[in-house]
């Protein structure tokens, strides 16, 4: 008996829709974020991201009526990411029935706002997210740094410093992306994913880069990650969640089957 | 109509527990409440928490709810959840040892540093996710397969003076104790409001316990 690894399905939300299309034959409506949401949950998701890509914030009041329909019929825990900046955001989006929140480039401008999210919250609530490049030349030691604006502006910050920072500032849990993988499905950045969970003591979720089965179980046993994270290879009914529960379990990980 | 009351005191999500208890049960009169005579009215209590235990305790305090949970706790059938489990014994480590409500003796601990888990690596704190429950018999298991999995987030856990009120154990790695049974009360340390099946079914069950072991 163990604790089990996670899959965690996520769905980028724009205007109270799914987008990067989602595609399900027997679904009605596709970009239904609920509907998608009722999917992932039959097929045995552990837990549900959503990163709300809105531009503007008029449209954040969809998001958190989303979040309500689904937590009014999904029991497992939701992560709701993208645009949290302010005590307020993160209030009304765990009213709504998320369970956690992911904070990003607000923790980069305001390392402060993590620990005070953290009291207010509870640890267990604030999962902070990563974005991380790497910045080392070939044949140097691995080094990678945070970026913001999606991938396009550096910052200087130490990706490993950053994690342990704000593991100490009060973060419940890291989600980690490689900006050098996002949207390849080359797999994730392995040696970035172990060298954040082995600095940390709160769980890493892998994410970035998954491709096929394969890499979701490389991400636990190379990369050492507590839970893999991944949007396109359930899209289009690719893989079921299922499919790739049972593939990590055939690879010896302890899953919930 | 038979109703529960989830307890408001001012700490934590309480929609994620009433929405569950309603879909788990849709003839039950599910309330959140804050006032301590509704509370005493309502046929069953539930006790939710999140965060850390002076925080909570403080906010009881404040709120007059202390006496409302001891009184509950004698009388009706009564479900401490997470915090609201750890909450119910005599006290914790947390927040350099803080003096809890001492309805089941016994005291709250943090998981050993520097733990590995099977595999060799280091054993992440929190303890999250899904892990086996192990229980021994009691009305809130019917229907629930031995050993499934429920949701847990948390540092600490329970360590009863009683080990013959331990309704349930987990290993991470080392065994600890997940649940407690003691007459009319049973505490859980998982979320069975996020544990998809398996806990709407613990919810149900509770929903129509009598409070009778």
């Amino acid at each position: 008996m163990s604790l089990a690894k996670r899959i965690i399905p996520c769905l980028d939300v724009a205007n109270g829709r799914v987008v990067k299309g989602v595609q399900f034959v027997d679904i009605r409506d596709a970009g239904d974020p609920v509907e998608v949401a009722r999917r992932y949950d039959r097929e045995g998701a552990d837990e549900i991201t959503f990163l709300d890509i809105t531009a503007t914030h008029d449209n954040r009041d969809t998001m958190v009526h989303v979040v309500e329909q689904v937590a009014s019929e999904v029991f497992i825990p939701l992560t709701v990411g993208g645009g949290i900046k302010t005590l307020e955001d993160i209030r009304r989006m765990l009213n709504a029935g998320a369970d956690k929140v992911g904070i990003n480039s607000a923790a980069v401008f305001n390392p402060e706002f993590v620990r005070e999210a953290a009291q207010r919250f509870g640890s267990q609530c604030i999962v902070v997210a990563i974005d991380a490049k790497k910045v080392s030349n070939p044949g140097e030691g691995d080094r990678w740094e945070i970026f913001t604006h999606g991938g396009r502006k550096a910052t200087g910050i130490d990706a490993i410093e950053w994690a342990k920072k704000m593991v100490d500032y009060g973060a419940g849990e890291i989600l980690l992306t490689s900006m050098d993988r996002d949207g390849t499905r080359e797999g994730f950045d392995l040696p970035l994913t172990r060298a954040i969970s082995e600095c940390v003591s709160v769980p890493v979720i892998a994410s970035g880069g998954v491709g096929n089965l394969d890499h979701l179980a490389e991400g636990v046993i190379q990369g050492k990650a507590d839970a893999v994270l991944a949007a396109s290879i359930f899209h289009f009914a690719e893989y079921s969640i299922q499919e790739a529960k049972e593939h990590m379990a055939s690879r010896g990980i302890e899953m919930r089957l | 109509m038979s109703s529960v009351a989830v307890i408001d005191y001012g700490m934590g999500n309480l929609h994620s527990i009433a929405k569950a208890l309603q879909h788990a049960s849709p003839d039950v009169d599910v309330q959140i409440l804050s006032n301590p005579e509704l509370i005493l009215q309502a046929d069953r209590v539930v006790f939710p928490g999140v965060g850390a235990i002076r925080d909570c305790m403080e906010a009881l305090n404040q709120t007059g709810l202390t006496e409302v949970i001891k009184e509950s706790a004698k009388t009706k059938p009564f479900l401490g959840i997470c915090l609201g489990m750890q909450a119910l014994l005599t006290d914790s480590e947390e927040n350099s040892a803080t003096q809890a409500l001492d309805i089941l003796p016994g005291h709250v601990v943090r998981f050993p540093e520097a733990l590995k888990d099977a595999a060799g690596s280091n054993l992440k704190i929190p303890h999250m996710g899904w892990n086996q429950v192990h229980y021994s018999a009691h009305p809130l298991w019917d229907n629930i397969p031995q050993d499934s999995r429920f949701y847990f987030v948390h540092s600490y856990y329970a360590v009863p003076d009683d080990k013959a009120i331990i309704a349930a154990t987990t290993d991470y790695p080392n065994t600890f104790t997940c649940a407690l049974s003691q007459a009319n009360v049973f505490a859980v340390q998982f979320h069975p409001e996020k544990s998809q099946t398996v806990g709407l079914q613990l919810l149900h069950n509770f929903l129509h316990w009598d409070g009778q072991v």
